[in-house]
């Protein structure tokens, strides 16, 4: 049975059918053509699909669209300025060579700045026992750890 | 003008604006219109024969377009995944080759071998259709465990190789190291698996095949490492296409490590099944087909010797090693443990004859092939666990062990075929010494023993050779592809160049590092250089990216290009400003006649050449577009020292890393920023073999046990420390660059500095790897026993 789903993604608002099962992150993918959410691992572990519903960071693989029924979605694709200036902690992963492939870092971004929110001043300790559920193959981390050290104080300054 | 000279300044990377707003364009993520999307059925079972493939429900199925079995494709005149590298074996026959089809037939060999392929009008039929598809199996039994595959009894897992041997091969003198081992005052003996990994880059492997009618050609965009290899291979061994009227393109890569160097049966399928449906064919992998049928990684079973005369210094090394290579040959499985691993085996030492022979096994598991490092992790680790075994029984001090032992001269050649051409292990070792407050260990021990904890530390004195080359005498070895790599430099009217490489970036970064050293080699800014790389009808030609070779291969022969392009770039300049072409020099990016003040910028030479009006017509052709193909003399020698700290606590076996220093010997480094990140992502997968992972099968069932991201356990950043880095450089005396390459250096070296520094915590010879808690723990309570 199709279902109607209606959300608000990056600021606009959303509406299609979808199949029952469809995965937010497949609507997300599929239907808003908004591919900059990846997946990683279907199974909720490795946090490439992470993305922003009402303002936390939630996995995007793990819902169906259903669920996210007259949600606020953000996506990397709505992060950075309207005229394409990079967010601080963009800017702060760029800055730290935080990236190398890309493929992990749009969850990661996000993951990151759920984290200074929730943790204004974090230490090496914290950001590194938070990004539990963002897995990098390619840094090793130490350049994320870095990249968000750095970027927590101007992320907190934006509010 | 002197300032653009871009070599060793960490410029920012020109691709991440695009990969932090997901502007990034990887496989899943093109969207042909008509796409149709393939599920593979898997064997559920190691090792099955497949008596019938019913796949008259799943045809029926909603929006089903099409099933085909193993019987389809053998119809259809598809042939089988070939291997890059014939190994010839100790009495001078090949290698057994058993055949891989792209779609099981007769038997299925491992879990997750491909058996049927349903595709459907969208994603959701065609997985609920392939659990329609009703396989007949008998199952058989399996072997997936290395030390076993060759005992009396075990099932063979190809018929063509009864006692499951696809090659015993040896390097070195056998009667010299014997002899020495004879005449040794302490010989120090190991035992010890390298533990089979599952690389897991983030991107699962994707393939997108697409037809045209319209001019009888297909594309394929692939998630691969190298994509004209995945071209020649697929349209000359494998579907019999013309090369010409396949493009593949391999668009942005989310990681590979080796996992996506191979031609994989699912790319071949989706190709020649979008020719029948006349429509896209679209296959992502799910996480758990990345864990059952990506080539995984390492798995040796080993036994090591050392001789030493009475001061310490080596006299022979022999080693024995068997080798899995999963259920098939991938397609350069056969050279990793051999080519890539034995000739490694010398180290940093003199050690002045080593033999190694190796067995190589077929066994009812994934195919083993290439990953992060490819045998020289394996050939690192056998050299470095035993220098520091011997250190200890002698009771030399481990660093003083190894700078007796060091090579000090070079050119070297060692026993085991390879020439370094330069290095100085000392100054690495001394930096990684002094970064590492080695001085200060004995202090910190103390103090750790204090709070109950037992520390430890580790060297790994790694050498690793880059940049496989040239290609005849790789041929004589076996090789059966060249290993040179091809580059364009195409200067655009205004003097904007467009780089187009054969190498392939999956996230090393090459569009930032090889716009720095165009730029600098030509005297412009970094902005005014794109490189384009990954799509065969844009590209002339291409080998692709491993083994460190992207740099110091694929770099050189865009800077061939480039000094084409300022030769012919001189001549224009002679004509311009009426020199003879000998008086014309370029430098920081202006033409000039020498001892005068007559001057071209690079820019106007370019204009001229696209706008000939004034130009040497009769003996110039018009334009500023030139091709270069490199193959290497020689391969390049990166080495390093890494030094290790660790606490261990006894109650749990806990390991935690206290301090990791990695000095690493790059030669020329070009952005010493994307180095430091490449080592850093090396030495986390090097630290993940050695704490974390490690791929089980079930020796009854031979199922996966480990194929899932919640069984198989990837390092997470509370896994590892923040490191220390420095480098030395002693540039590369055989290409222009100077440069040697620095991919996987820390998955090469990290392991042994680990297990080393566990070891010595614990005060016990050996632990197996992954050293998680249990097995740490389980290590200091049979020393307690003892």
């Amino acid at each position: 049975m199709p279902v109607k789903v209606s959300m608000t993604v990056n600021g606009k608002p959303v509406a299609a059918e979808v199949e029952e099962r469809t995965l937010l992150v497949t609507f997300i993918r599929e239907n808003l053509r908004l591919t900059g959410t990846h997946v990683g691992c279907d199974t909720a572990q490795c946090g490439a699909c992470t993305i922003h519903m009402n303002g936390n960071a939630v996995k995007a693989c793990n819902m169906l669209a259903m669920q996210a029924e007259g949600a606020d979605i953000l996506t990397i694709e709505g992060v950075a300025a309207a005229d394409g200036t990079l967010h601080p902690m963009q800017e702060a992963f760029r800055e730290h060579h935080a990236l190398q492939c890309g493929f992990c870092t749009p969850g990661m971004v996000m993951s990151a700045i759920d984290l200074v929110k929730r943790h204004p001043k974090p230490t090496e300790a914290v950001v590194r026992a938070e990004l539990d559920g963002n897995f990098c193959r390619c840094t090793g981390y130490h350049n994320i750890v870095k990249a968000i050290l750095d970027a927590a104080p101007k992320v907190a300054a934006m509010r | 003008m002197g300032s653009l000279n871009f070599i060793g300044a960490s410029v920012k990377r020109k691709e991440d604006y695009r990969f932090l707003t997901g502007g990034g364009q990887y496989t899943d993520d093109v969207a042909p219109e008509r796409a149709t999307y393939a599920v593979f059925v898997r064997s559920p079972h190691a090792h099955a024969r497949i008596r019938k493939v019913d796949t008259a429900k799943a045809a029926k199925a909603a929006g089903v377009l099409a099933v085909y079995t193993g019987e389809d494709v053998a119809k259809a005149g598809i042939n089988g995944l070939p291997c890059g590298w014939l190994i010839t074996d100790v009495n001078g026959q090949p290698m057994k080759e058993p055949p891989y089809p792209v779609l099981a037939q007769g038997k299925a060999r491992y879990v997750g071998d491909r058996v049927a392929v349903v595709i459907a009008e969208t994603y959701n039929q065609a997985k609920d259709a392939a659990e329609q598809v009703e396989v007949d199996y008998e199952v058989l039994p399996a072997v997936t465990d290395t030390a076993s595959a060759r005992k009396k009894g075990a099932p063979a897992v190809h018929d063509i190789a009864p006692d499951n041997t696809c090659y015993v091969w040896a390097l070195g003198d056998k009667a010299k190291v014997d002899e020495a081992f004879k005449a040794a005052a302490h010989v120090t003996k190991l035992e010890f698996v390298n533990n089979r990994l599952i690389p897991n880059a983030i991107e699962p492997r994707s393939a997108i095949g697409a037809y045209s009618r319209a001019d009888d050609s297909y594309t394929l965009y692939v998630a691969s490492q190298n994509p004209h290899v995945e071209r020649l291979l697929m349209t000359a061994f494998v579907l019999g296409l013309p090369e010409h009227k396949v493009r593949v393109v391999a668009p942005d890569v989310g990681g590979g490590f080796g996992s996506k160097i191979y031609l994989y049966g699912e790319d071949v399928v989706v190709t020649w099944a979008s020719k029948q449906l006349n429509r896209p064919v679209k296959w992502t992998a799910e996480r758990v087909e990345s864990f059952m049928s990506d080539a995984h990684g390492r798995d040796h079973v080993t036994t090591a010797e050392l001789a030493l005369d009475k001061d310490g210094k080596f006299l022979a090394m022999r080693v024995h090693t068997t080798a899995n290579l999963g259920a098939y040959l991938s397609t350069f499985a056969s050279c990793i443990p051999t080519i890539l691993y034995a000739t490694l085996l010398a180290g940093q030492y003199t050690t002045p004859q080593i033999y190694c022979e190796v067995t190589a096994v077929f066994t009812n598991t994934a195919p083993v092939d290439a990953y992060r490092g490819a045998g020289r992790p394996e050939a690192t680790y056998v050299v470095e666990r035993l220098v520091e075994t011997a250190a200890r029984e002698t009771k030399i001090d481990p660093a003083e062990i190894r700078r007796r032992n060091f090579i000090r001269s070079f050119p070297y050649q060692t026993p085991v075929a390879l020439l370094y051409d330069t290095g100085n292990y000392e100054a690495t070792l001394d930096a990684a010494m002094k970064l590492g407050d080695v001085a200060g260990f004995a202090k910190r021990k103390e103090e750790a023993a204090k709070r109950g904890r037992l520390r430890g530390l580790g060297y790994s004195c790694y050498i690793e050779a880059c940049g496989i080359a040239p290609s005849n005498v790789a041929g004589a070895l076996g090789a059966r592809a060249g290993l040179f790599e091809a580059g364009e430099v195409r200067v655009h009217p205004t003097g904007k160049v467009t780089v187009f490489t054969g190498s392939h970036s999956h996230g090393q970064g090459h569009e930032t590092t090889f716009a720095q050293v165009v730029a600098s080699r030509l005297g412009i800014p970094v902005e005014d250089v794109d490189i384009v790389h990954g799509d065969t009808s844009k590209i002339l030609f291409g080998m692709g990216t491993y083994g460190s070779r992207s740099l110091a291969v694929g770099g050189t022969a865009i800077v061939k290009a480039v000094d084409k392009v300022i030769a012919k770039g001189k001549k224009i300049a002679a004509h311009l400003m009426e020199a003879a072409e000998a008086d014309v020099e370029f430098a920081d990016g202006v033409f000039k006649v020498s001892g005068t003040d007559k001057q071209v910028p690079f820019a106007q030479i370019a204009l001229t050449a696209y706008v000939p009006h004034n130009y040497p017509l009769d003996k110039l052709e018009p334009g500023l577009n030139e091709n270069a193909f490199y193959d290497p003399t020689n391969f390049t020698f990166p080495a390093g020292s890494y030094v290790c700290e660790v606490e261990v606590d006894p109650d749990t076996g806990k390991t935690t890393i206290e301090s990791f220093v990695a000095v690493d010997d790059f030669g020329k480094v070009i952005n010493p920023m994307i180095v430091a990140g490449q080592v850093h992502g090396g030495l986390t997968q090097g630290i993940g073999q050695a704490l974390l992972e490690g791929c089980r099968y079930d020796p009854e069932t031979g199922q996966l046990v480990t194929g899932t991201m919640s069984d198989y356990c990837l390092p997470r950043a509370g896994d590892v420390p923040s490191f220390k880095l420095d480098t030395r450089e002693t540039p590369c005396t055989h290409n222009p660059l100077g440069v040697k390459g620095c991919g996987e250096a820390g998955a090469i070296g990290a392991p042994a500095a680990l297990m080393n520094a566990i070891t010595d915590a614990v005060g016990v010879r050996d632990v197996p790897m992954p050293a998680t808690a249990e097995t740490v723990w389980r290590a200091l309570a049979s020393k307690k026993a003892a």
